[in-house]
C-alpha cells in the first residue's frame, strides 16, 4: 500500500459532492425565491423579463382590513395550538422518557401517526365528527386540529430533549426532600426550558402555515393562509399576496431556524462530562 | 445515637422479570459504620444501595433505618442521602443553591440557612466557591459538592455510588483518606458502593461481597483477605493459588487436607467448616505474597516442596514468580518482597528452587 496515491484526509474538499449538494439545495429552495422576486416586480402579470422594481404590493396588503383580521386570527390559533400541543408533548414525553410504560413505542406511533395520515382525510373525518357531535365550526376548530398535527412534533422535540438529559438529576433532587412535582419545577423544566420554547416556535410555525385542515374546519374567520387562497381568485388581488407569501416565507425560515438553534444550545446543558 | 443494629436488610430480593437483581440479602449495619457493598459490576451493589435510597422498591424483603420499616417510603421521604456516581450536580445552579437544595424545603430562616450552607462548603474545603457552576469545576470539586449538598442535610445515613470511580487514581486515594476523616468527623453511617477492593479495604470497617445478586461474605477487610469463606470471595479480593484437595483427617484446629504435588497441609479450620468432611473434595488457597522462593531449604518451622522457575515480573517492591512444581499442572504464583538492592532478580527462569510456606497461612475453602 505504501507506493498508492495518499488517503484523501478527513475534511478535505470534494468538488463533485460539492457540486452536486449545491444543484440539490438550489432545487429545493430556489422555487421558493420566485415569490420574493416577483413581490417586488411593478408588474399585475408573473412573467419574465421583469419590468421594474415597486415595494407597491406591500403598501397594499398591508393596507387591507381583512388582512389584518386574518392575521390576528391565524396568531391566535397559532398561540392555543402551540401552547395546547406543547403541553401535551411535554406530558408525553415525560411519560415516554421516565416510566415503564407498556406498548411505548406503540404509543409513540399514535401519537406521530396525524403526520403521515393524508391531511384531507383527517380534515374530512374531524369535519365529520364535529357536524355529528354539532360543535360548531371556529377557529377554535381549527387550533383543535392543529394540535392533532402539533404534538408530535412537540413530542419529539422534547423526548429527544428529556432523554439527553442525566435522569440522575431528578433522583438528587428526590432524594433532597423534594416533591416529584417541585422536582420537575425546580429541576427538570429548567433545563428543558430552551427545547420547550423551541416546541412552542415550531408548532407555533406548523399552525401558522397550516391551510388544509383549516379549510375543512373554518367557521366564519379567516386564517392567513385561507385569506391568500381567497385572495387568490381575483387576479388584482395577486401580486399582494405574492408579498404577502414572501414575508410569511421569512418568519417561517427565521422561527425555524430559532427553534433549531434552541433546542441544539439547550441539549448541553444537562450532561456534564465528569472528567477532572 | 443508639447503639446495635441500625439498618437492617431483611431478607430483600428484587426481582426484574425473571432476573435476581438482588437474591436475599439479609444482614445488617451499625451506627456510625462505615460499609461497603463491594463487587463486579452487575452484582446487584448498586440496585441494594438504591433499594435503601427509595428509588427502587424490594420484591420481597425488609427495610430499616433507624430500627424504622421504610420498605415502602419514597426516597423523598427517608433520612438518607446519596452522593451519585455522576455526581448529579444540577447545573442550571451554583455551588451555593446545590448545597442549599435540600435545606430550601426546610424554610429556615436566611441565617441559618447560610450558615449551614457555608459550615458544609468548609467542612469539604471549597469556601469561595459558592458562585461557580458545575461545569467550572473539575471532577474532584464536583464529587466535593455532592458531599457537602448530601451532608448538609444531617441524614442519617450517607449512600456513596461509586463516587471515586470517575476520578483519576492520584485523586482517587486522596479522596478515599478525605472521605475516611469526613465520615469519622460526621460520624454519620456510610454505606460505599465500589467494584474496586482495594478502595473498599482501606475505607471500610466491613464489606459485603456481592456476586450474581447475591451477598456472598461479610467481614472485616483484614477477615476478608485473610479468611474469605468461598472462592469467589477470594479470587475477588486480591490473588490466591487455589489447589484441590481431599481432606484427611479434622483436628480441633485444623484440618489435614493432602494436596497434590504439596503433600499433606494442616490447615487452620474456619468459622463455617461444615463442607469439610472426612474424605470431601475442599480447596486450599494460598496467597501468593504468603508463599516465598527460596534456594535449599525451606524457611524454618516452614514447608518447602522443589519447583522450577517459570515467568518472573518485577513490579518495583516486590517480585512475581511462576514456580512450576512437579504433580501439579497449575504454577504457583508466590510475591516475594524486594529486599536491599543487592538481591534484586535473584532468581531467573529456569531456575531449581524450593517454595517454601507455613501452614497457618493456607485457607481452607469449599470446592465450588
Amino acid at each position: 500500500m505504501s507506493a498508492a496515491k495518499p488517503l484523501k484526509k478527513v475534511g478535505e474538499k470534494s468538488w463533485g459532492i460539492t457540486l452536486f449538494a449545491f444543484l440539490y439545495l438550489a432545487f429545493l429552495y430556489a422555487p421558493m425565491l420566485v415569490l420574493p422576486i416577483f413581490s417586488f416586480a411593478d408588474q399585475k402579470v408573473i412573467d419574465f423579463p421583469i419590468k421594474g422594481f415597486t415595494t407597491q404590493w406591500y403598501e397594499q396588503m398591508f393596507a387591507k382590513e381583512e388582512m389584518h383580521k386574518a392575521l390576528w386570527n391565524s396568531i391566535q390559533v397559532g398561540v392555543i395550538a402551540s401552547v395546547t400541543a406543547t403541553l401535551f408533548g411535554l406530558l408525553a414525553a415525560k411519560a415516554i422518557t421516565r416510566y415503564a410504560i407498556p406498548g411505548k413505542g406503540f404509543v409513540m406511533g399514535l401519537i406521530s401517526l396525524p403526520l403521515f395520515i393524508p391531511e384531507i382525510l383527517l380534515g374530512l373525518s374531524l369535519l365529520i365528527i364535529l357536524n355529528v357531535v354539532s360543535i360548531p365550526l371556529s377557529l377554535l376548530t381549527i387550533a383543535a386540529g392543529h394540535v392533532l398535527l402539533c404534538t408530535p412534533f412537540a413530542m419529539a422535540v422534547l423526548v429527544a430533549r428529556l432523554d439527553g438529559f442525566d435522569k440522575s438529576l431528578e433522583e438528587a433532587s428526590l432524594d433532597l426532600g423534594e416533591t416529584g412535582w417541585m422536582t420537575f419545577w425546580r429541576v427538570t423544566f429548567p433545563l428543558i426550558m430552551p427545547a420547550v420554547v423551541s416546541s412552542l416556535l415550531l408548532t407555533f410555525i406548523v399552525s401558522f402555515d397550516e391551510f388544509l385542515l383549516a379549510f375543512f374546519l373554518q367557521g366564519t374567520e379567516q386564517t392567513l393562509p385561507l385569506y391568500i387562497w381567497s385572495g387568490l381568485r381575483f387576479p388584482s388581488n395577486f401580486p399582494p399576496t405574492l408579498a404577502l407569501g414572501s414575508i410569511i416565507l421569512v418568519v417561517s425560515i427565521v422561527l425555524v431556524v430559532l427553534a433549531e438553534w434552541l433546542r441544539q444550545a439547550g441539549s448541553g446543558g444537562g450532561k456534564v462530562n465528569v472528567g477532572v | 445515637m443508639s447503639s446495635g443494629d441500625y439498618i437492617r436488610i431483611e431478607h430483600i430480593t428484587k426481582r426484574f422479570g425473571s432476573f435476581h437483581a438482588v437474591d436475599d440479602a439479609h444482614f445488617s449495619i451499625k451506627p456510625g459504620e462505615f460499609f461497603s457493598l463491594l463487587g463486579p459490576s452487575g452484582c446487584g451493589k448498586t440496585t441494594l444501595l438504591r433499594m435503601i435510597a427509595g428509588f427502587e422498591f424490594p420484591t420481597e424483603g425488609e427495610i430499616y433505618i433507624d430500627n424504622q420499616p421504610v420498605t415502602g417510603v419514597p426516597a423523598n421521604k427517608r433520612p438518607t442521602n446519596m452522593v451519585f456516581q455522576s455526581y448529579a450536580i444540577f447545573p442550571h445552579l451554583d455551588v451555593y443553591d446545590n448545597v442549599a437544595y435540600g435545606l430550601r424545603k426546610l424554610r429556615l430562616p436566611k441565617a441559618e440557612l447560610d450558615r449551614r450552607v457555608k459550615e458544609a462548603l468548609g467542612m469539604i474545603r471549597m469556601d469561595g466557591f459558592e458562585r461557580r457552576r458545575a461545569d467550572q469545576m473539575s471532577g474532584g470539586q464536583r464529587q466535593r459538592v455532592a458531599l457537602a449538598r448530601a451532608l448538609v442535610n444531617r441524614p442519617k445515613v450517607l449512600l456513596l455510588d461509586e463516587p471515586l470511580g470517575a476520578l483519576d487514581k492520584k485523586l482517587r486515594e486522596q479522596m478515599q483518606f478525605e472521605l475516611r476523616m469526613l465520615q469519622q468527623q460526621v460520624g454519620i453511617t456510610f454505606i460505599f458502593v465500589t467494584h474496586d477492593q482495594e478502595e473498599a479495604l482501606s475505607l471500610s470497617d466491613r464489606i459485603a461481597v456481592m456476586q450474581k445478586g447475591k451477598v456472598l461474605q461479610i467481614a472485616s477487610p483484614r477477615e476478608l483477605y485473610e479468611s474469605p469463606n468461598c472462592r469467589e470471595v477470594a479470587d475477588f479480593i486480591g490473588t490466591m493459588n487455589f489447589m484441590p484437595g481431599i481432606v484427611k483427617a479434622i483436628e480441633p484446629t485444623v484440618a489435614v487436607v493432602e494436596v497434590e504435588g504439596l503433600g499433606l497441609i494442616n490447615s487452620p479450620l474456619p468459622a463455617d467448616y461444615s463442607f469439610a468432611t472426612a474424605g470431601a473434595e475442599v480447596l486450599i488457597g494460598a496467597r501468593p505474597e504468603k508463599l516465598d522462593v527460596v534456594r535449599g531449604a525451606p524457611h524454618p518451622g516452614e514447608k518447602g516442596v522443589k519447583g522450577t522457575i517459570g515467568a518472573c515480573a518485577y513490579l518495583g517492591d516486590r517480585n512475581h514468580y511462576q514456580v512450576t512444581i512437579e504433580g501439579r499442572a497449575a504454577p504457583l504464583q508466590v510475591a516475594t518482597e524486594q529486599g536491599d538492592r543487592s538481591t534484586l532478580a535473584s532468581f531467573s527462569p529456569g531456575e531449581h528452587v524450593t517454595v517454601s510456606w507455613g501452614d497457618n497461612s493456607m485457607v481452607l475453602l469449599p470446592k465450588t
